[in-house]
C-alpha cells in the first residue's frame, strides 16, 4: 500500500526545486556567471604557478638544477644559487615553530580550559589582534626596539649559557648585534602565535564535553585531561594548525627583511646575518636589472610558492580530516 | 595524600602556571609593540602629515601623497575583489556544494588565503608590469585584489551556508527564480556577515607591503595617475624606516601609526558591529 501511495508523489527534491519555465535562461546565466568567478579562483593559482615558472626559465637554463644546491649569489659575475636563501627561510621558520608551537599550545589551553568566561572573548580577540597588526610594524619594532634589546641583554646571556656546549655551542656564538637569523626567527614566532593558537583553540573546543567530564569524574587533573583526552582527540587538527603557522612563517616578508641582515651566507651561528627567500626578493628585486638576475629572483619566488603550497595543502587536508571525524562539514 | 597524588597535583599546577605564563608572554608582546608604536607614532603626528607630500631627506614634509595613494589603491582593489569574491562564494555555497569543482575551488581558495603575499606581487609583476614596462597603481590594486579575493570568497560561502533551507524554499514556493532567491533572499539575509568579510579583507590588504614593492612601487610626488608609480603608506614606511635620516624615520613612525590604527579600528568594527547580523 505504502509503495503505491509514494509512487504517485513526485520525487523528494534534495534542494529547492528549480521552477521550470519561470526564468530558465536567467537562471542558467546566473549559475554560469557564478561558476565562472569560482573558476577565476582556480585559475589564479594555476596562473601564479605558470607565470612564475615561465619567468624563471632563463635562470634554470643557465644554472640547471644546480641552482637549488649552489651557495653563491653574486650579481657582479651573474652567478646565482638558491641554497643560502632557502636555508635562511627554513632556519627562521624552524625557530619560529620551536618557540611558537609551545607558546600557542599554552595560550590555547588557557583560553579553553582556564580562562574565566568573562575574559574569554576579550582575550581571544586580543590574540587575534596580534595577527591583525601589519607585518611591517613588526619589522620596524624589530629593527628599532627588539634588536638592540636582544643584542645588549639576551644574546650575551645565551652565549654564556649555551656557548660552551658541545654541538649546540656554535649556534650561539658570535657578535651580539641583535640582527640575524635568530632575531628574525623570534619575531616570526610572535607573528605565527596568533594563527596557531586560534586554530588550536578552535579544535580544542570541538572536543565533546562528555569525554572531558568522564575524565574529570575519574579524578583526572586539568592537565591530565588536556594531555590525555583533549590532545589525542584533536591531534590531527593541532598538526594542521602548526602547518598553517609554518606556511605563514615561510612566506613572511617584511618582518624578516628588517632584522635578518641580508647576507647571502650560511653560518654556523644563529647570531650571524642571513637571508630568506622573501627578504631577498623584497631587497633586491627592484635593483635587479639583468634578466638572469631577475629570473633567478623569480625562481626563488617559485621555490617559496611551491614550498608553502605543499605545507598549506597538508595543513588543509589534516584539518579537513579532523572535521570529517567530527561529522561536520568544513 | 599519597606521593603519587601529590606529584600529579604538582605537575598540574606547574603546567597550568606555564599556560598562564604563555598567555602573559603573548599579551606582553602585543602591549610592547602597541606601546612603542603609539609612543613614537603620536610624537610624529602633526597637521602637516596630511597636507604636505613626502620630502627629500633633510627637509620637512608630510605623507599626503602616500595617504591618498594608499586609499585609492585599496579602494580599487576592494571594488575588484568584492564582486568576484561574492559571486564565487555564491557558486560554492548554492550551486557547487559538494561537487568536485567546488571542492577543488574551496581547497585552492584556502591555499590562496595564506599564500605568501610577496609571491602574489611577483605574479602581478610578471604578467602585468613586465608586459607594459612600467610600475603602476593599477598593478598594485590588482595584487591587493588577489589577496583580498580569497577572504571574501571564504566568508561569503560560510555565511550563505548558515541560511536555513526553509528560507530558500519559502521564496521558491512563491515562484521566485533561483537567481532572485539567492540575490534578494539568501544574500540579503547574511549581508552583515558578508560586509564583515569585506571589511576584514580591507584590513588585511591595507597593511600589505610586499606585493606593492614590485607593482605600485612609490612616488615621491603627488600623483593621481593610476597608470604611473604611486605613493602608498606601506612602501613609504619600508623605504623611510630603512633610511639613515632621522626625519624620514619619524615620518615612518607616523605612517605606521596611521596604518595600524586603521587596521585595528576596521577589525574591531567588523567583529563587533556586524556580529549580530552575522550570527542570525
Amino acid at each position: 500500500m505504502a509503495a503505491e501511495i509514494t509512487a504517485h508523489l513526485p520525487p523528494e527534491p534534495d534542494s529547492p526545486a528549480r521552477p521550470k519555465g519561470a526564468a530558465p535562461w536567467q537562471d542558467w546565466l546566473f549559475e554560469r556567471t557564478t561558476m565562472a568567478f569560482a573558476l577565476v579562483v582556480l585559475f589564479a593559482l594555476v596562473g601564479i604557478l605558470a607565470a612564475l615558472a615561465w619567468a624563471s626559465v632563463p635562470a634554470f637554463q643557465k644554472f640547471g638544477l644546480g641552482f637549488f644546491v649552489t651557495n653563491v649569489w653574486n650579481p657582479v659575475t651573474m652567478d646565482f644559487g638558491a641554497l643560502a636563501p632557502i636555508y635562511g627561510t627554513l632556519a627562521t621558520a624552524a625557530i619560529a615553530l620551536l618557540i611558537g608551537v609551545p607558546v600557542s599550545f599554552g595560550i590555547a589551553i588557557f583560553l579553553t580550559e582556564m580562562c574565566p568566561v568573562v575574559l574569554k572573548r576579550p582575550l581571544g580577540t586580543a590574540v587575534e589582534l596580534l595577527a591583525a597588526i601589519p607585518s611591517i610594524i613588526y619589522g620596524m619594532w624589530g629593527l628599532f626596539v627588539f634588536a638592540p634589546v636582544f643584542g645588549d641583554y639576551v644574546q650575551p646571556v645565551l652565549t654564556r649559557i649555551f656557548g660552551d656546549l658541545w654541538l649546540l655551542g656554535p649556534l650561539f656564538r658570535g657578535a651580539p648585534n641583535g640582527i640575524g637569523v635568530l632575531s628574525a626567527g623570534i619575531i616570526l614566532s610572535i607573528m605565527v602565535i596568533p594563527f596557531i593558537a586560534s586554530v588550536m583553540r578552535d579544535v580544542f573546543e570541538v572536543v565533546p564535553p562528555v569525554l572531558k567530564e568522564s575524565a574529570y569524574g575519574l579524578g583526572a587533573t586539568t592537565w591530565e585531561v588536556v594531555w590525555n583526552i583533549v590532545l589525542p582527540y584533536t591531534r590531527v587538527g593541532v598538526i594542521g594548525g602548526v602547518m598553517l603557522g609554518l606556511g605563514r612563517a615561510l612566506g613572511e616578508t617584511m618582518a624578516v627583511t628588517f632584522v635578518i641582515g641580508n647576507a647571502y651566507k650560511i653560518s654556523a651561528s644563529l647570531f650571524e646575518p642571513g637571508n630568506s627567500i622573501a627578504s631577498a626578493l623584497a631587497n633586491e628585486f627592484n635593483e635587479a636589472a639583468e634578466p638572469v638576475h631577475r629570473a633567478s629572483l623569480i625562481a626563488l619566488g617559485l621555490v617559496l610558492f611551491l614550498l608553502t603550497f605543499v605545507v598549506l595543502s597538508c595543513s588543509r587536508l589534516l584539518l579537513a580530516q579532523l572535521a570529517k571525524g567530527e561529522g561536520r562539514t568544513t | 595524600m599519597t606521593p603519587t597524588y601529590r606529584k600529579r597535583l604538582w605537575v598540574n599546577r606547574m603546567n597550568l602556571a606555564m599556560s598562564l605564563a604563555t598567555m602573559a608572554f603573548g599579551m606582553a608582546f602585543l602591549l610592547w609593540i602597541l606601546w612603542v608604536l603609539f609612543a613614537n607614532g603620536f610624537a610624529a603626528l602633526s597637521p602637516t602629515l596630511f597636507t604636505q607630500t613626502t620630502p627629500p631627506p633633510g627637509s620637512a614634509g608630510g605623507l599626503a601623497n602616500a595617504i591618498y595613494g594608499s586609499v585609492i589603491i585599496v579602494l580599487v582593489a576592494t571594488f575588484i575583489s568584492t564582486p568576484v569574491g561574492i559571486l564565487a562564494g555564491i557558486y560554492l555555497a548554492e550551486y557547487g556544494k559538494d561537487g568536485w569543482v567546488a571542492q577543488l575551488t574551496r581547497f585552492i581558495n584556502d591555499i590562496l588565503l595564506s599564500a605568501p603575499s610577496i609571491v602574489i606581487g611577483l605574479f602581478v609583476y610578471t604578467v602585468y608590469v613586465m608586459q607594459v614596462g612600467h610600475f603602476s597603481g593599477w598593478a598594485g590594486s590588482a595584487a591587493l585584489a588577489l589577496i583580498a579575493m580569497p577572504v571574501v570568497v571564504r566568508t561569503t560561502e560560510n555565511m550563505l551556508r548558515l541560511v536555513p533551507a526553509s528560507l530558500r524554499e519559502a521564496a521558491v514556493a512563491l515562484g521566485a527564480p533561483m537567481w532572485k532567491v539567492i540575490l534578494k533572499v539568501t544574500l540579503k539575509a547574511v549581508r552583515g556577515g558578508v560586509v564583515t568579510g569585506i571589511l576584514l579583507a580591507v584590513a588585511r590588504i591595507s597593511g600589505e607591503t610586499a606585493p606593492l614593492l614590485f607593482t605600485a612601487l612609490n612616488n615621491q610626488f603627488w600623483s593621481a595617475n593610476m597608470n604611473a608609480p604611486m605613493a602608498n603608506l606601506p612602501v613609504v614606511i619600508f623605504q623611510f624606516a630603512m633610511s639613515p635620516f632621522e626625519d624620514w624615520k619619524t615620518l615612518a613612525w607616523g605612517a605606521a601609526l596611521l596604518i595600524t590604527l586603521t587596521v585595528l579600528v576596521i577589525n574591531i568594527v567588523a567583529r563587533t558591529a556586524f556580529r549580530q547580523t552575522a550570527a542570525r
